[in-house]
């Protein structure tokens, strides 16, 4: 076996990190155990974060025994990228930032070293350094596991993060008989118009709708694509026989939209009440304040 | 003349998250500046048409923007450039109603209307580069002559 010292023979800088590692798993879990990482992740008992620095060291075994102490994607990482992704976003909730949690994981690399030091005290000094850099190899691609399953994680929150967006997109509010309201927020780009536009028609056919209130207070941006998107909705209302009505429209949105030379082409109110006070007039309802009356 | 104060930031126009993060950034550095609300609104909304301009037409690209100071005046000027297929008739181009898509043809003449300075540089085959520029408004306003 080519790991053991035979007849003077050292074993390949590698193999002697892994024995090493076997040999010395308790204390260095003992040590990492100390190490805010894991001390702060885990936080049930101290045997609970020892437990947690032997898997971690196990793992680092194994990538040494398969001598891929420079691949991320070594078998040996697979088993904890879990345990290090839930590190990872502990500490992440705990307000660190990501150079942080790396500086923490750079963190655990000096306990090693120095057992490692101590055990070739004996050993030829280029060995020792050959040893030591292995090490440091090894050490540098678990965080790179580290940071690489933080990313991903990012990545997938992102994802959900987008899909709900879509989902937040607009709910259609009933204000009165026949008149319906969409209050729009956020950016209008085509996905999300296209779901206005369809939300928006249903609930002119569902709740018989003959005033269809547009609501943009919400909207931080009206360029000449969202001015497009908006007239669409309301040409395809229109077909239907509901009169749209464009409100919120702010004095900054008002006179960008003059400057930019758009020319929207439907009844617009400053607010919502606004809106709603036309619709009712035009439906022939109006608001009639009793007090006022009686007076 | 004015001086440069240095470029702000650059960013990569490739998707329409970009453009997001585009009108974002100028309205922060807008607010920054002390640029009202109303400057603030029509420079961030040129900078949507003109961004929306570098992905669709140009194929996508990047906006620079830098401070600029003159006098006691602060402004912001914003470079947007593609690698595109570039514009032949630049008149043509600046004309209300005039689109080589479907959209309204108000974008590049409607944002040369929303800030002070405008200047396009386009050749075709070459690509585009459009560069706005917006100024705080506190009397003297500062402009420069073409």
């Amino acid at each position: 076996m080519p790991e053991h010292e035979a007849d003077g023979q050292l074993a390949t800088p590698t193999h002697e990190v892994r024995d090493f590692l076997h040999r010395r798993r308790e204390q260095i879990a003992q040590r990492w155990a100390d190490e805010p990482l894991f001390r702060t992740v885990f936080t049930v008992s101290r045997d609970e974060a020892v437990e947690a620095s032997k898997v971690v060291v196990d793992a680092l075994a194994q990538v040494a025994d398969s001598e891929q102490v420079e691949d991320p994607d070594a078998a040996g990482f697979s088993g904890v990228r879990e345990q290090l992704a839930r590190m990872g976003a502990a500490r992440s909730r705990a307000g660190l930032s990501n150079t942080q949690v790396a500086s923490e994981l750079a963190a655990l690399r000096p306990p090693v070293e120095n057992l490692l030091a101590s055990d070739l005290e004996d050993a030829p000094p280029e060995h020792l350094r050959a040893c030591s850099t292995a090490l440091t190899v090894l050490m540098g691609t678990l965080r790179l596991v580290a940071m690489q399953t933080a990313l991903s994680e990012w990545q997938a929150l992102s994802d959900r993060q987008r899909l709900q967006l879509m989902e937040v997109a607009t709910p259609v509010i009933r204000l009165w008989d026949g008149v319906v309201a969409v209050p729009l927020i956020g950016t209008l780009d085509s996905a999300r118009s296209q779901v206005v536009m369809e939300t928006l028609l249903n609930a002119v056919v569902d709740q018989h709708a003959r005033f269809a209130i547009l609501d943009i207070t919400g909207v931080p941006t009206v360029d000449s694509l969202v001015a497009q998107h908006l007239m669409k909705t309301v040409a395809a209302a229109r077909l239907m026989g509901a009169q749209c009505i464009v409100s919120g429209i702010r004095p900054a949105i008002a006179q960008t939209i003059v400057h930019l030379g758009l020319d929207l082409d439907v009844i617009t109110r400053a607010s919502l009440a606004d809106a709603l006070g036309y619709a009712l007039h035009e439906l022939g309802t109006d608001i009639v304040n009793p007090g006022a009356g009686q007076r | 003349m004015h001086t440069a104060a240095g470029v702000e930031a650059c960013l990569p126009i490739r998707s329409d998250m970009d453009l997001v993060w585009v009108r974002q950034h100028v309205r922060q550095a807008a607010a920054r500046l002390g640029f009202g609300l109303v400057e603030q609104t029509k420079l961030v909304t040129a900078a949507s048409e003109l961004a929306r301009n570098t992905l669709v037409h140009g194929g996508g690209g990047q906006m620079e923007a830098t401070h600029l100071s003159s006098g006691g005046a602060q402004g912001l000027r914003l470079a947007f450039t593609d690698e595109g297929p570039g514009i032949a008739d630049l008149d043509q181009a600046l004309s209300d109603g005039y689109t080589s898509g479907d959209g309204l043809g108000m974008g590049l003449s409607g944002a040369r209307r929303l800030v002070h300075d405008f200047d396009i540089e386009s050749t075709p085959g070459d690509g585009t580069t459009v560069r706005v520029t917006c100024w705080v408004a506190q009397p003297p306003r500062p402009r420069e002559e073409a």
